[in-house]
């Protein structure tokens, strides 16, 4: 296991390493059927950043994300959340679908609030923090409108409303831009950085987008193909205050995508 | 934390409506004016071929509603389905209570399943009419054996249907409410009925269908009661326009029951399918 730290030119004074919030011991994961989709993988997770899980489709970042989630078993390993193992889904985690699993007899803002509802909040009172969710990932004046008269853009938006309402420390998000459009998707991004900076909250994100991960997250973990293993870590230091534009023609970037494209290549033979 | 994103704004007024250039052409191709349209090539068929006449036995649709009209004024269809609905409302409810509650319980356990789904899909085979001289047999020629036939016809399809409804629930939905803490309970109660309710309520409109098919069915083949009596005592003396009458009232009743419960279940429990108009 490798470790490159990619630096930007300008270095700020080198940032308290932060404590891990989330641990993950030896995990290994065979699917019945013998399918081998982790091998012993090890990692941690600091609090307050955004760690990107990368590599190759169909390499098991999906079956890590769950398992980390509580909605799959390891065959092996353990999970430990601020040092307490754990193993099935807790309150201080909360997820993001892939494929948004909105109720779609619901409003958005029941879907918004649904969380919350599991938890025995009072109606008003959950449905006054949805209603600030919502305003805060974009879609103010949508709460009383159904999943199917809203974008896939928007439902998504919904799906993460619906995941910080309920004020987990760790929000999960399994590839959750790949169903939106390119636009959206950019548009998306941008927020969730906007997002990562005012929550403090710790993001585990999964995705198949090399720009996509060097863009968003401060840490990015490569993952070889089935059994996956780590293959390499690697740190992103972007200047994140510049605008878009700037950042993705920054040098820090360019370098970054092209040196895990050039890790990546060896796993499509 | 305001992340207001571009392009994403509640939905502008729709345009104005369409030019009265369209408007005879919506008109026409209305789903309303096309079912309306349907009826009247039907009843028209009828018509026709009542005049030609295909058989002495065969009315036209003029001389059976004409009968039907005659029956309706002397009471005597009403009081006939009054008889009728007797074994049909008990053995409906009961199909639906019975069936929707044995269809979730077999969706929910595979245990139940194995048990359960064999005996239905013998029942739904079955040759009821066959079967019919059994069940006078151990229940006699009253109202019991006609629930009973009611229910072999109504709840096969029901409970296969809530089965299949609650066996097909969208897994990513079953793991959301799994990831954020739902009870057993919750997750049935919250996110399997729920999901379930537009199969289930094919399976009740079908069922009843099927029912009202069962109810007349059993007054033919155990006693002549009710609107069977109708259709029996006409067909005796041939008096055609009355026989086909009954069997016409039947079918109207049946098909406006069933539009009533696709109402019921848009009204109370698919809110979001008003949204969609």
């Amino acid at each position: 296991m490798t470790v490159t730290a990619i630096h930007a030119p300008t270095p700020a004074a080198a940032p308290v390493p932060a404590a891990p919030i989330v641990e993950v011991r030896n995990i290994s994961k065979i699917y019945p059927g013998g399918v081998e989709a982790l091998n012993n993988i090890s990692l941690s997770f600091p609090e307050g950043e955004l760690t990107s899980l990368l590599g190759p489709s169909g390499c098991g970042k999906t079956t890590l994300l769950k398992i980390i989630a509580g909605l799959l078993q390891p065959t092996a390993g353990e999970v430990l959340v601020r040092g307490r193992r754990v193993t099935a889904p807790g309150p201080e985690r909360s997820f993001v679908f892939q494929d948004f699993a909105l109720m779609p007899w619901a409003t958005v803002i029941r879907n918004a609030a649904f969380g919350l509802e599991l938890r025995g909040v009072a109606r008003s009172e959950r449905e006054a923090v949805a209603e600030k969710y919502i305003a805060s990932v974009g879609l103010k004046g949508f709460e009383r409108k159904y999943p199917h008269e809203l974008s896939g853009g928007m439902r998504q938006r919904v799906g993460l409303a619906r995941a910080l309402a309920v004020n987990a420390d760790i929000v999960m998000m399994d590839e959750p831009f790949s169903a939106v459009d390119e636009q959206t998707r950019r548009q998306f991004q941008e927020d969730l950085l906007r997002l990562v900076a005012t929550e403090r909250k710790t993001f585990l994100f999964v995705t198949h987008s090399i720009e996509e991960a060097v863009y968003v997250s401060n840490r990015i973990v490569l993952l070889s193909r089935r059994p996956s293993r780590v293959s390499e870590i690697i740190d992103v230091d972007l200047p994140r205050e510049s605008d878009p534009e700037q950042i993705r023609r920054h040098p820090t970037y360019l370098d970054a995508v092209e040196g895990i494209w050039q890790t990546l290549k060896h796993y499509l033979d | 934390m305001a992340l207001i994103a571009e392009g994403v704004r509640p939905a502008a007024a729709r345009p104005a409506g369409p030019g009265s250039g369209r408007s005879l052409r919506d008109g026409l191709q209305h789903p309303l004016t096309l079912r309306f349209l349907s009826f009247a090539i039907a009843l028209a068929a009828w018509e026709y071929a009542g005049r030609l006449p295909i058989s002495p036995s065969f009315p036209a649709f003029s001389e059976t509603f004409a009968a039907l009209v005659g029956m309706i004024l002397d009471g005597s269809l009403l009081a006939a389905f009054a008889v009728t609905l007797t074994p049909l409302a008990i053995g409906i409810t009961l199909s639906a209570l019975i069936g929707v509650g044995l269809g979730v319980l077999m969706g929910l356990s595979e245990k139940a399943e194995w048990f359960g789904v064999p005996v239905f899909i013998v029942m739904q085979a079955a040759p009821l009419a066959a079967l019919v001289p059994l069940l006078v047999l151990a229940y006699g020629i009253g109202n019991l054996t006609k629930v009973f036939v009611v229910c072999i016809m109504a709840m096969p399809v029901i409970v296969l249907n809530s089965f299949k409804a609650v066996r097909h629930t969208p897994s990513s939905l079953v793991e959301m409410s799994t990831s954020f803490g739902a009870t057993s309970a919750q997750r049935i109660g919250k996110i399997i009925l729920p999901s379930a309710t537009p199969v289930i309520f094919a399976g009740l409109r079908l069922g009843t269908a099927a029912g009202f098919v069962g109810a007349v069915l059993a007054e033919l083949l155990v006693t002549p009661t009710g609107i069977g009596d109708i259709i029996t005592y006409n067909q005796s003396t041939a008096d055609y326009p009355k026989m086909y009458a009954a069997i016409a009232a039947v079918i109207v009743v049946s098909v406006l029951f069933i539009e009533f419960l696709g109402w019921v279940e848009q009204r109370f429990l698919r809110p979001e399918k008003r949204a969609s108009k």
